[in-house]
């Protein structure tokens, strides 16, 4: 018995207080929130042009953003890619992020740099895309419903229980459409406008592209997403008809930050310039996104939405970005919205 | 040497960290004790001594000091600015920690406690501390959150705001609104935990106690939806029921009515969970069933009792700690299942759903996450209760040893036919749901293009031959051999905690028991969204540093399935006479020969049990496993979840298929492995458990 405990003894004593933690040279840890095989592809070229290994990992941008803020005090992550540009913002307000000019900037549209100028450097447009919707035409010819063109179309009573947003709570996307609708018909009317939705709504989804999804499996009839992953769904084969509604509309900015204290700096920095290159931003032709990519010179798809078609409202990403404001429309929503009866 | 990573004893030589050197000098201390005999009062003394303040040094000094010097202001202003820093604990840290504590319960089992045993002692310490460690500690970290406000303040008011807020306790539904989430959670749960019990117990009959001809395939049946990914039975349910789903399009043309999204909300969840948690009430009442001694029931027949007569006054009554068991388990998996309500939900909240919308939303609302938390646990503990209160006192002990002989009676005819016309139904049913799975998984785009292919297999899983060797080219590869990886590693480890704590909470009286089992339990009732969180918060930093490491990934695993080990074992345990102890004992075996020679190869059905379930349990997990997973550390669910949000169900269903026919090869090498169960004459009847 006391050799046994000897043993033990002398044998944690040799042990005592090791950590297997070494730190490994040239790898890059990717947070991505655009969808998976995008986010692949765009590791794997990275891997390819620089010889960097990448790890990566897909998540939505509302869950990326509550990892990056759990591990703020210890990150392990280093850069986040894709996913609207709101929660970037939050990040960058709240010091999550870290502020990096890129040399890259001068071949970008403006609405990149305003992206960046408005968190103070912290993030940058990658791309953007408009808010709008899209119907299963099979759907509404097998209903006779209406064929829909506006937003206030969409309140009429024939579609009861036809349409489909994201929990804004839960989405960006939808976030992004409670904060278009309050800018293109004022906060009253933009939550009258809500409540008048919210009667036909047959259900807040979780993920902001899974109403134009169920649209085209035929779960649903009409969803409100932003026009390219509707577009996405109709080159896919699915029976779906984009609209981008009359009376103007929002639109989003896919951005990408460096995460503060990042253990990979340079790799990230590399990755930055890079994402901001023709090289990467023409990989998303690839994939079927059909997002209106940041460099100017990059490639547009022929099925993308044509951005100089579509009546854009003037976005103010700064005061709708900010925590405050998107906490008192959210809970405004819940109070009074939300709890309606349908 | 890299002064934050390198081993304490060198530091210490070195000058360095000299708030680690009483750890150093308390592990050397032992050896002046080793003069002396076990029963002298100063061995106990010096080793409880040693082991608790070592013990105790150990973490505060760790608590203490993190990455930024002292962790406390009041630290610093006692002692002044550290200088120094010190990051995560690693391996010596932990051996460390197992050396303290084995000879803190070695000095208390030398002072006479617990009969004198060192297993015993040492089984109990070690089982507390962990889950202490991995239990006790994130959960407290988070649901003290829901005590903070805005500010960082700690503040009763704030929770009592969110606890009694509409969204949790509305019954608008009775009117013609929604009801809260709470409510909607508890209903569910009820009729989950009941349904799942009902057909449960049915399967179980038929597979035991009936003529049916075909019992080894409706236990085969059984067994498949608790190997697969949750979600899947949803997607199915979808293509089956949905708005355009098969059978609702084949009968709105039959009828000429409007196809309606029935589906989503309750209706689906419930059939989505009945078929999910089903198999996991047939495994612990199988046992159950075949547990109780046929000499019980034949003397009963002895005694003129018909056959209904038996059924409803012995046997029966006999198989009450399966039903209650399934019954909590069935109402507990209901409660905290995230994948189905998240696939089917529509508008339906339950607090699950809730949880993971308050904490990955755009509100980022820790403290009602928290308080949602706090509701689930305080129904899964009434639970809990409840089913300890209607079990009582009463001896449902039969596999005595002393002349186990006989054989079951069958059921009674009416009976029989009832669960028959049941299980066969519900085997069908079944059925469909999986060939859907599998056609899912070989056409083009489900519901617009049917032509057959393989290119999801393809996709995930091609492989090519080059010069350097095979390379694993599929998207889904990473993914897998992570998944199995950690699987394999988490399975042994959570059934033989399981079966300890088992053994020791059914065999061992000692002091704060109650307490003991509650801790145990209480990881399974929490669900999987705040168990992640929780981690992630407690987990990322000094001084158990381990997020984004595969470490955290077993640990969850453990500490989320061991309840069904537990669970497993105790309905095994409870069965098995105390005298076959005693006798093991009264002839000069120890506890740990006792329960290694005796108990363990009694209790192999409970083993085989356990082991099942928590590398499939681990192989299927999402909830807790969408926040713990890293780019390094990808798992199965999380890779297919994410097809699944691109509406790329082609994928999403090869893979789980695929993890499918992995895992019933895996639990079949495993019933050989395990071996089959012989208790008692019966077994040479064909009855042996087969799973």
């Amino acid at each position: 018995m006391l050799k046994r405990l000897f043993i033990v003894f002398a044998s944690s004593l040799i042990a005592l207080g090791a950590s297997i933690n070494a730190s490994q040279a040239d790898k890059l840890t990717l947070y991505c929130s655009a969808q998976e095989e995008w986010c692949q592809l765009l590791a794997r070229s990275f891997e390819d042009a620089t010889g960097i290994d990448v790890n990566m990992t897909r998540k939505s941008s509302g869950e990326t953003f509550a990892q990056i803020r759990a591990e703020s005090s210890n990150p392990k992550g280093d850069i986040w890619w894709g996913g609207t540009g709101d929660p970037h913002l939050q990040a960058a307000e709240e010091g999550l992020t870290m502020e990096y000019l890129s040399p890259m900037r001068d071949q970008l549209h403006d609405w990149a740099i305003s992206q960046a100028e408005s968190s103070g450097n912290r993030t940058i447009g990658i791309y953007s895309g408009a808010l709008g919707y899209g119907y299963n035409s099979d759907i509404v010819e097998a209903n006779n419903l209406p064929v829909p063109a506006c937003w206030k179309d969409l309140l009429k009573p024939e579609y009861k229980g036809h349409v489909q947003m994201a929990n804004p709570n839960s989405s960006g996307t939808a976030y992004t459409t409670l904060a278009s609708m309050v800018q293109i018909f004022g906060e009253d009317e933009g939550f009258e406008f809500m409540k008048g939705l919210h009667k036909n709504i047959n259900q807040y989804t979780k993920s902001g592209s899974a109403p134009i999804k169920a649209a085209g499996r035929g779960e649903n009839t009409i969803g409100i997403v932003f026009m390219h992953d509707a577009v996405q769904q109709a080159v896919s084969g699915f029976p779906i008809v984009v609209v981008a509604p009359c009376e103007g509309t929002g639109y989003e900015i896919g951005s990408m930050s460096i995460i503060d204290g990042s253990r990979n700096l340079d790799e990230a920095k590399m990755f930055y310039d890079w994402a901001l290159s023709t090289d990467a931003q023409n990989l998303a032709l690839q994939v079927n996104a059909f997002q209106v990519p940041s460099n100017r010179s990059s490639e547009t798809s022929p099925s993308a939405p044509d951005m100089s078609q579509i009546q854009l409202i003037d976005y103010d990403f700064r005061k709708y970005g900010s925590s405050a404001e998107r906490k008192r429309l959210l809970q405004k929503w819940d109070e009074e919205v939300s709890v309606l009866p349908q | 040497m890299d002064s934050d990573y390198a081993p304490a004893a060198f530091l210490l030589v070195q000058g360095e960290k000299l708030w680690l050197s009483p750890v150093l000098i308390l592990l050397a201390f032992p050896i002046t004790l080793i003069g002396l005999r076990k029963s002298d009062p100063l061995f106990a003394r010096g080793l409880i001594l040693v082991g608790g303040i070592g013990f105790f040094w150990l973490f505060a000094q760790g608590f203490a000091i993190g990455i930024r010097g002292y962790n406390f202001s009041w630290l610093e202003s006692l002692l002044g600015d550290l200088g120094d820093r010190q990051f995560g604990m690693g391996y010596g840290a932990m051996l460390c920690a197992i050396s303290f504590l084995f000879m803190f319960t070695q000095g208390i089992a030398a002072r006479g406690t617990v009969g004198g045993d060192v297993f015993v002692a040492g089984a109990i310490g070690g089982v507390i501390v962990i889950v202490l460690v991995f239990v006790g500690y994130p959960i407290a970290n988070m649901l003290f959150s829901a005590f903070i406000d805005d500010g960082g303040e700690y503040s009763i008011g704030v929770f009592f705001t969110k606890f009694f807020d509409d969204r949790l306790w509305g019954l608008a539904c009775l009117s013609d609104g929604r009801c809260g989430a709470a409510w909607n959670s508890l209903f569910l749960a009820i009729i989950v935990g009941f349904t799942t019990t009902m057909l449960g117990l049915a399967f179980a009959l038929v597979a035991t106690r009936s003529r049916f001809r075909y019992q080894r395939s409706l236990r085969a049946l059984t067994v498949l939806p608790i190997i697969t990914p949750p979600f899947v039975i949803g997607l199915a349910l979808i293509l089956l029921f949905g708005r355009s789903g098969s059978v609702t399009v084949f009968i709105a043309d039959l009828f000429g009515v409007q196809p309606t999204r029935w589906l989503y909300g309750l209706p689906g969840i419930m059939i989505a969970q009945t078929l999910a948690y089903t198999p996991i009430a047939f495994l612990v009442l199988i046992g159950v069933v075949e547990g109780v001694s046929p000499a019980m029931e034949e003397a009963a027949q002895t005694l003129r009792a018909n056959s209904s007569q038996t059924f409803q006054t012995v046997s029966l009554p006999l198989m009450r700690p399966g039903i209650a068991n399934a019954f909590l388990l069935g109402f507990i998996e209901s409660m905290a299942d995230f994948g189905n309500p998240l696939v089917l939900g529509g508008n339906f909240d339950v607090l699950s759903t809730e949880i993971f919308f308050a904490i990955v939303g755009a509100q980022y609302d820790q403290g009602r996450a928290a308080v949602l938390a706090i509701v689930l646990l305080c129904f899964t503990l009434s639970a809990f209760y409840a089913q300890r209160a209607w079990l009582g006192k009463k001896s449902y002990t039969t596999v005595t040893g002393k002349g186990d002989a006989g054989m079951h009676p069958h059921l009674p005819r009416g009976l029989s036919i009832v669960v028959i016309t049941i299980a066969v139904i519900w085997a069908l049913f079944t059925l469909v749901v999986y060939s859907m799975i599998v056609y899912g998984s070989v056409v083009e785009l489900w519901g617009v293009n049917n032509t057959l292919t393989f290119k999801h297999y393809i996709t995930a899983f091609s492989v090519r031959i080059e010069d350097s060797g095979i390379r694993w080219s599929g998207a889904a590869w990473d993914s897998f051999w992570t998944t199995i990886t950690i699987a394999g590693i988490a399975a042994p480890l959570t059934a033989a905690v399981g079966i300890v704590t088992a053994y020791l909470l059914t065999r061992k009286n000692f002091a704060g028991k109650q307490a003991f089992e509650f801790g145990t339990m209480l990881s399974f009732a929490i669900p999987g969204t705040v168990i992640g969180v929780s981690y992630i918060l407690a987990f990322n930093v000094p001084p158990i540093e381990i997020t984004g490491t595969g470490v955290i990934l077993v640990v969850s695993f453990i500490f989320r399935n061991m309840p069904v080990g537990v669970r497993a074992g105790i309905a095994s345990m409870t069965q098995l006479d105390k005298s076959l102890d005693e006798a093991s004992l009264t002839l000069g075996a120890n506890s740990w020969h006792t329960f290694r020679k005796v108990i363990l190869p009694l209790l192999k059905p409970a083993i085989l049990a356990a082991l099942i379930y928590s590398f499939v349990r681990a192989m299927t997990a999402i909830s807790a496993v969408i926040f713990l997973v890293s780019a390094e550390y990808d798992m199965a669910t999380s890779y297919i979840i994410g097809r699944v949000e691109n509406n790329d169900y082609g994928l999403a269903i090869a893979y789980s298929t695929t993890l499918i026919f992995v895992m019933l090869t895996v639990v079949g090498m495993l019933q050989l492995l395990v071996g089959r169960v012989q208790i008692g004459r019966r077994t040479l009847q064909g009855t042996e458990v087969r799973v």
